[in-house]
């Protein structure tokens, strides 16, 4: 891909950016209640001071004026004072974004781990029992609400069994100063494979049942273009020359076949930040998703705003880089 | 082939088009047992206060977390055993089934209108109005489908109302392409043409000529998509941000059930194999329904 088609790519994003920007906004001035009156709570003030905070927020300007105030100070990443931390919104958001992203790229993992063996397998062993069950898994898969299995999870390994945790990221004893703030290589660089050990066995559970549709569809896709890829001539060729099958599937037509599989990936690693909300929730997770709902609840506005506007970046970000690795990929198709 | 079919006698062979597709739904034996499936639970719900066994609000302290009906404790009239108040778990389900298929239909239902008007104008009129749906479809997808509804809840409050005109916001861009891609390939074919040349309008040309052959795959895809409501409907009341207590809806009550897993297993774990049947079924038929009219799945 020519590097001029790769800018006018990322330009055509700048519309669709602001536009995020604009619900974001219209969201939360059309909420009903007033942040000052949330932010005063019980407290008794003065009219003056009322007037103040006001002021203070820029409340007292025209819409108008303060969506272009809210977008310049959000390019600039300062999404105002979260009410309830009583400290700037980013510096919040950055605090609990590591666990999030840890999570997700965990999940990210298992699923590409699981899914394309199994897809791979299904499609060579077409029509086979594995390939019913796996049909069947990827059908329960997209069904499981991700809440409920996560609490049958939770059941099972935590409660009844007893080998899991049941919330939380690490173990109190396991505590180690952050480097990096990703535990599982905190961990590792600080030469505690035991505190290692407790952080995969917080993590492994709520990994699962975030990347669980992931893998479903994961698996769907690979199958799909597996036996897409295995009808076509160059692999035909590549068996009737006498090669080894294994050699063929392998070599010849997975590397293909993948394409599909990665730019789904890559789509669907968006949708995990939605998955993160309700995941987070049943595993007590301090990442980012828990902090929003919690936020939600205690009306704590600048917040859920700020995240919700960096997680639509984020996955329109998520999106274009899924456009941009399937050119790559795949030299046939002009962007 | 089935174009010109479709496209010369208007009624008839649409039918006969429709009913083959229809046969070959009913020759899928596992589609067809998911479609009863979906029927049973769409018949608990509007039945509700004929089916439940007990009135799905009251409490009764003395049966607090009573297990199921099989299990030592249990007692076979409260068949599902009892919630923290003591409220039959099997009644709150069926009544469950009410909030999540009237949620789940009303916005597939609103959702699919404004997506097929919102599609045809874009893809029949082309011009800014395409221009313009095209960047709104954009700009909305932009948003994780869940956090644009959890936004949109934090914002509006919790309300049936509410969770359905959250949902609807973001739902019709997706029939809204399908009906704008499959519109701009109809638009160019002969018949339309045909129409054209005749003088009929472009409303008539929309709603009669149109709309009635893509009407397939539009509906193909209303139907996976109810599935995909019914979790998210669920995911937000699991969250507390759904339809408000006591009003029984199902992620509610798995929502519920968290603070008792060590004692009450039951609370959670039913209510969750409802959503889970509900949707697995709907996803089955609707797969099979797809199978059944793509023409691309017929060999």
């Amino acid at each position: 891909m020519s590097m001029a088609r790769l800018v006018e790519r990322l330009l055509q994003l700048v519309p669709v950016l602001l536009g995020v920007s604009v619900i974001v906004f219209v969201m939360i001035t059309l909420t009903p209640g007033d942040p000052v009156e949330i932010m005063i709570g019980d407290q008794v003030v003065t009219p003056e001071q009322e007037a103040q905070m006001r002021r203070d927020l820029g409340l007292d300007r025209p819409v108008h004026e303060r969506f272009f105030v809210f977008i310049g100070n959000a390019v600039q990443g300062d999404f105002g004072e979260s009410f309830y931390h009583r400290r700037p919104v980013i510096d919040v958001i950055a605090e609990r974004l590591p666990a999030t992203i840890e999570l997700s790229l965990v999940a990210l993992l298992i699923a590409l781990a699981t899914a394309i063996p199994l897809g791979v397998l299904a499609a060579i062993r077409r029509n086979s029992i594995l390939d019913r069950l796996a049909t069947v898994g990827s059908l329960l898969g997209v069904s499981l609400p991700g809440f409920w299995f996560g609490i049958l999870l939770i059941m099972l390994f935590a409660v009844h069994l007893q080998i899991l945790p049941v919330s939380g990221r690490i173990g109190y004893s396991s505590e180690i100063d952050p480097i990096t703030h990703f535990l599982l290589i905190d961990t590792l660089l600080r030469g505690r494979p035991d505190a290692f050990l407790d952080a995969l066995s917080h993590i492994i559970m709520p990994a699962i049942t975030l990347g669980l549709p992931m893998t479903a569809i994961l698996m769907r896709v690979t199958r799909t273009s597996m036996l897409e890829v295995m009808r076509q001539d160059y692999v035909t060729f590549a068996e009737a020359k006498g090669l080894p099958r294994r050699r063929v599937l392998f070599r010849h037509a997975l590397k293909n076949a993948l394409i599909p599989t990665v730019s789904v990936a890559a789509i669907e690693t968006g949708s995990l930040l939605g998955g993160n909300m309700i995941v987070e929730t049943v595993f007590g997770w301090p990442g980012l998703g828990r902090l929003v709902v919690e936020s939600i609840f205690v009306r704590n506005y600048p917040l859920v705003q700020a995240a919700v506007l960096f997680y639509a970046v984020t996955y329109v970000m998520l999106n274009f880089l899924a456009d941009i690795l399937y050119t790559v990929l795949n030299p046939r198709v002009k962007l | 082939m089935t174009d010109t079919e479709a496209a010369s006698g208007a009624g008839a062979a649409g039918d006969t088009i429709f009913r083959r597709n229809m046969r070959s739904f009913a020759e899928n034996r596992l589609a067809l047992g998911s479609a009863v499936v979906v029927v049973i639970f769409v018949f608990l719900a509007i039945f509700a206060p004929l089916v439940a066994p007990h009135d799905p609000a009251e409490t009764d302290l003395f049966r607090r977390l009573q297990p199921p009906g099989w299990m030592p404790g249990g007692e076979w009239s409260y068949l599902l055993g009892c919630d923290a108040l003591g409220r039959d778990i099997l009644s709150r389900i069926i009544y469950g089934a009410r909030i999540s298929i009237f949620i789940g239909a009303a916005v597939v239902l609103v959702a699919t209108t404004v997506g097929i008007v919102a599609g045809l104008a874009a893809g029949y009129l082309r011009g800014w109005v395409d221009t313009v749906i095209s960047r709104i479809v954009d700009i909305l997808l932009g948003f994780p489908y869940l956090i644009f509804a959890i936004g949109l809840m934090a914002m509006m409050g919790p309300g049936l109302f509410n969770i359905i005109l959250a949902l609807v916001y973001k739902e019709w861009v997706i029939p809204c392409r399908v009906v704008r891609g499959e519109t701009l390939v109809t638009r160019e074919l002969e018949y339309v043409e045909a129409a054209r040349a005749l003088g009929a309008s472009g409303r008539h040309i929309m709603l009669r000529e149109i709309l009635p052959n893509i009407l397939s795959p539009v509906i193909v895809v209303s139907t996976i998509r109810m599935a995909h409501v019914i979790i998210l409907e669920a995911s937000l009341s699991f969250l507390g941000l759904g339809v408000q207590p006591p009003t029984a809806s199902w992620g509610a009550m798995v929502s519920d059930g968290r603070a008792f897993i060590l004692q009450a297993w039951w609370v959670s774990t039913f209510p969750g194999v409802a959503i889970l049947l509900l949707v697995l079924a709907i996803n089955v038929a609707s797969q099979g329904l797809r199978d059944a009219f793509d023409p691309r799945f017929h060999e």
